[in-house]
C-alpha cells in the first residue's frame, strides 16, 4: 500500500520550520479502544560522548548535558527516550570505552523520564562486537509495545561490517509472525537500513534482507541516527526518518568530495545539532516529527 | 605489386598488434590499507580497460567498497586480495573503508578517477 506521502513530499515538509508530519499512515487502523492513543517519545542520537575536537565542538563536555535538559524542559515529558546509537565515541582502549559508556550512562540518567531506551552504533560496539555495550546495557536487539504501537530495536553495528546477520534476521521474522499485518510498526536502528550513501558508508550491508521482511507490513517507520542530519526517505510503504546528531553536523550525502565534520559556528552554537520529538497519534493515525534545538535562540 | 602490399600491411599489423595489446592490459594497482588510509588514495584509470586491484592492509581488518562499481571486499592483515573489474564509466568515484576500524575509520576513503 502507499501510506500517501512520497520522497519529494517529504522534502517540501522538511522546510515547514522543523516540523514534519512524516507518516500519514491512512491505512493505519483505528487502534482507539485498546491500548492505543495519542503518545510521544523523544529519540537522541550520535552523542559521541568522548569527543574531543574543540574545532568541531568547543562545548564536547555540556552538550550531551543540555540536551538532557532541553528534554527536561519539554512543556509534556515523553513516555519514553531513545538513543539510537554512537552514544560514545570510539576507542581502541577498551578501559576508556567503559568509561565513556559510564559517563554517558550517569549523565542519561539525568532524564526526568525513567523508560530509557539505547540502542549502541558502531562507535559503541563495533571493535569488541558489542561486549563492553551490553555490560552496561543489555541487549543489542529487543522489541517492546506501547500502546498499540509494536517497536523493534536492530542492531546493525556490533558486527563491524554493518550487518544485522542471518542470526538477528531470523529472529526479526520470527518476531514479525507473531503480530497482526496491521500492526503498526517502529523500527530504530543506528544505520540506514537502504543504501543511502554506502560512498560514505552509510548503510548496512544486508540492510535489504531486513527491508524485504518489513515490505509485507504496511505500516512501518524507521527511525535511526549515524549520518548526524535529519534525512527522510521511502523504500516502498517504509518511512525511514534520520535524527540529527548530538555532538557534531555532517554534510549532506555527496556534497563535499570528502565526508567530514561540519566545523563550529561561533556565530551560531550547536547549529546542525538537535534532538527529535515523535508524536504518535494513534486515532488519525500519523506521526508528527518535531525537530528541536539542543539551545533555543 | 598488389601482393607486396598486402604482406607489407599485414607485416604492420602484426608490428602494431604489441601496442594495441599493451593499450588493452589490465592495470593492475597496489593499494595498501592502514589505520586510517589507502595508499596511493587516489588512483588513474582509463575506461573500457580492465583493473586489477590488490589489496592488502600492514595492520587490521580494513574494508574497500567502490559502491558505483559494484566492487567491494574485505582486507586481511599481510593477505593479498585482489579484484578486477572494468570501469565503464569516467568520472571521480569515491571508496571507502566499510568495515569498522577504528577512531579514524569514518576518514578513511580514497577517490577512483576514470579517464578516457
Amino acid at each position: 500500500m502507499n501510506n500517501g506521502i512520497d520522497r519529494r513530499d517529504f522534502l517540501k515538509l522538511t522546510g515547514l520550520g522543523g516540523v514534519v508530519f512524516a507518516s500519514a499512515l491512512a491505512g493505519w487502523p483505528n487502534l482507539a479502544g485498546a491500548a492505543a492513543g495519542e503518545f510521544h517519545f523523544v529519540q537522541l542520537s550520535d552523542t559521541h560522548w568522548g569527543f574531543g575536537d574543540a574545532k568541531i565542538n568547543p562545548d564536547s563536555a555540556g552538550t550531551l548535558k543540555k540536551a538532557v535538559a532541553a528534554v527536561n524542559a519539554l512543556d509534556q515529558q515523553p513516555d519514553f527516550v531513545v538513543f539510537t546509537g554512537d552514544l560514545t565515541h570510539t576507542t581502541d582502549d577498551p578501559k576508556v570505552r567503559r568509561t565513556r559508556l559510564d559517563e554517558f550512562r550517569d549523565i542519561a540518567s539525568g532524564l526526568k523520564v525513567k523508560t530509557v531506551r539505547f540502542l549502541p552504533g558502531e562507535h559503541d560496539a563495533a571493535l569488541d562486537q558489542g561486549e563492553a555495550y551490553q555490560q552496561f546495557f543489555g541487549q543489542t536487539h529487543y522489541t517492546f509495545d506501547h500502546k498499540g504501537v509494536h517497536f523493534i530495536a536492530l542492531d546493525n553495528v556490533s558486527d563491524p561490517q554493518a550487518m544485522v546477520g542471518d542470526s538477528q534476521i531470523a529472529w526479526l521474522k520470527a518476531d514479525l509472525k507473531q503480530i497482526k499485518p496491521e500492526t503498526p510498526i517502529v523500527v530504530l536502528t543506528h544505520r540506514p537500513l537502504f543504501d543511502l550513501y554506502p560512498q560514505w558508508d552509510w548503510a548496512t550491508r544486508d540492510g535489504a534482507a531486513v527491508i524485504d521482511a518489513l515490505q509485507p507490513f504496511p505500516n512501518v517507520t524507521v527511525f535511526y541516527g549515524h549520518i548526524h542530519q535529519e534525512h527522510h526517505q521511502m523504500t516502498g510503504n517504509i518511512a525511514h526518518h534520520a535524527a540529527k546528531g548530538l555532538m557534531f553536523p555532517l554534510p549532506a550525502a555527496g556534497s563535499v568530495p570528502k565526508k567530514a565534520p561540519i566545523a563550529w559556528d561561533p556565530a551560531a552554537p550547536y547549529k546542525g545539532l538537535g534532538f527529535r520529538d515523535i508524536d504518535a497519534d494513534v486515532g488519525k493515525p500519523s506521526f508528527k516529527l518535531d525537530e528541536l534545538p539542543v539551545v533555543k535562540a | 605489386m598488389m601482393q607486396l602490399l598486402r604482406r607489407l600491411f599485414v607485416v604492420a599489423l602484426i608490428a602494431a598488434a604489441p601496442c594495441i595489446a599493451h593499450a588493452e592490459q589490465t592495470q593492475v594497482i597496489h593499494i595498501r590499507a592502514h589505520m586510517f588510509a589507502y595508499s596511493p588514495d587516489e588512483i588513474v584509470v582509463k575506461k573500457g580497460v580492465p583493473v586489477t586491484l590488490e589489496l592488502m592492509s600492514i595492520d587490521r581488518v580494513h574494508g574497500f567498497n567502490l559502491p558505483d562499481f559494484h566492487v567491494r571486499t574485505t582486507i586481511e592483515p599481510w593477505v593479498s586480495t585482489t579484484i578486477t573489474f572494468t570501469p565503464d564509466k569516467v568520472g571521480r568515484f569515491t571508496f571507502a573503508c566499510d568495515h569498522f576500524c577504528g577512531d579514524g575509520h569514518d576518514d578513511m576513503s580514497g577517490v577512483l578517477i576514470v579517464v578516457e
